[in-house]
């Protein structure tokens, strides 16, 4: 545990000291949301109807910037040699890297994304469920993309291959928080879907560390 | 086939030099010591047993690669204050001094040179004791103070019992060390 929270520690003051990846991030995001109802035109009812997928579409893309320096940096500084080679499990690592990952991207998102709703005219019942969504599953993007991101490690453009690897396997956070949302919206009962998108999670938690630390062992062979 | 058919021990406060020409297998040799890479056939022993990633063996040891991991946006104290804390390392600022490091405490990775980052990073070997010590060119870009300072510490690390292995193209004078010389052998 103490490994851990050094390991944490460290990541955040590394991302602390290039804040500039984090901004970009958070930035992206809300650009790209910015940018639709401008493409779209100024309805208040379209706007409402698709505020859902149109913020959690921009949270996943901008997710996917940060991903790809995950573990690069560290492989490129021969840091992942020595990580390997720590008295601690691998599998920890990957969780430690995950937890810092998620509280600089996925947290900034989750504090950004109400502003975003309110400018898409989302109402607060809305509201409350899309945060919701987005506090259980931004930390699943955090973990698949950890196994994207140590697979990718050493090819060229890894962001890109990121991107195509992990958004497939994204797409059911995608289609249920959406829902979920638009559920919310009608007065219906949205909380299966909840439930399935904090099961995905614990899938993921479960799965991924393991996944991931494979593929960063082959990564060092 | 990289290298077969090697076959040798070191003994308790003994060194083992490897070197041969580029590409002859030097650094792929030592990372099957330390267990990042599986040979295809083969076994490293410690202690009269099989190592392979065992938890215990990586406990006894330190790994020194050919690359310098150290972060540009960390301060040398920094730095070397990690990988310490990682491995429940004790009081770092003594051996700053050690490697001339001393003054250097508050700078942070991206101004050092690259013989200043290797000192930082064979600090680390001092800031926790382990038995065990595989450098990859450990003296690379280091000035000849710096160098005199390496040798003084592995000579002193083998005194109280310590092990070296280490590739290198013969500026690391070790006293009585054994050397294996790897050849660039048929394809």
């Amino acid at each position: 545990m103490r490994a851990w929270s050094i390991l944490v520690q460290r990541d955040l003051l590394m991302a602390w000291r290039r804040s500039s990846d984090i901004f970009s991030v958070v930035m992206f995001f809300i650009l790209a949301v910015v940018l639709f109802p401008l493409g779209v035109g100024p309805e208040l009812d379209t706007l409402r109807k698709i505020a859902p997928g149109i913020i959690w579409v921009a949270a996943l893309l901008a997710a996917m910037l940060s991903l790809d320096q995950l573990f690069q940096s560290d492989a490129d500084d021969g840091s992942l040699d020595l990580l390997l080679l720590a008295p601690i499990p691998l599998e920890t690592i990957v969780i430690a890297k995950c937890c810092a990952h998620w509280m600089v991207t996925g947290l900034p998102l989750i504090l950004v994304a109400p502003i975003l709703g309110i400018l898409l005219n989302l109402p607060l019942s809305g509201l409350a469920v899309m945060i919701l969504t987005l506090v259980i599953s931004t930390p699943t993007i955090s973990l698949l993309g950890s196994v994207g991101a140590a697979l990718t490690i050493g090819a060229r453009r890894g962001g890109v291959l990121v991107a195509l690897l992990i958004l497939p396997l994204l797409t059911p956070i995608l289609i249920m928080s959406a829902n979920a949302v638009d559920l919310a919206l009608v007065g219906l009962n949205y909380t299966p879907l909840i439930a399935l998108l904090g099961a995905f999670f614990l899938i993921c938690l479960v799965i991924c560390p393991f996944v991931a630390a494979a593929a960063l062992r082959l990564a060092a062979e | 086939m990289l290298f077969e058919g090697l076959d040798w021990s070191v003994e308790a406060g003994g060194a083992l030099i490897l070197n041969g020409p580029n590409g002859s297998g030097k650094s792929s040799l030592l990372r099957v010591i330390a267990g990042l890479l599986t040979p295809s056939e083969g076994y490293v022993e410690y202690q009269g047993e099989k190592v392979h990633k065992a938890e215990d063996y990586r406990m006894a040891m330190h790994y020194v690669g050919h690359l310098n991991p150290v972060k540009p946006v960390f301060s040398v104290f920094e730095n070397i204050k990690f990988w310490a804390e990682l491995h429940g390392g004790r009081e770092i600022t003594p051996v700053l001094k050690i490697f001339g490091l001393g003054d250097l405490a508050d700078v942070p990775g991206r101004l050092l040179s690259s013989g200043q980052k290797r000192r930082v990073v064979l600090a680390n070997l001092l800031t926790v004791s382990r038995p065990i010590w595989l450098l990859d060119e450990p003296s690379v870009g280091l000035d000849e103070e710096a160098v005199a300072a390496l040798v003084a510490a592995i000579e002193s690390h083998r005194a109280k019992g310590g092990v070296i292995v280490a590739a290198t193209h013969g500026e690391l004078k070790l006293r009585e060390a054994a050397i294996l010389s790897l050849g660039v052998g048929p394809a």
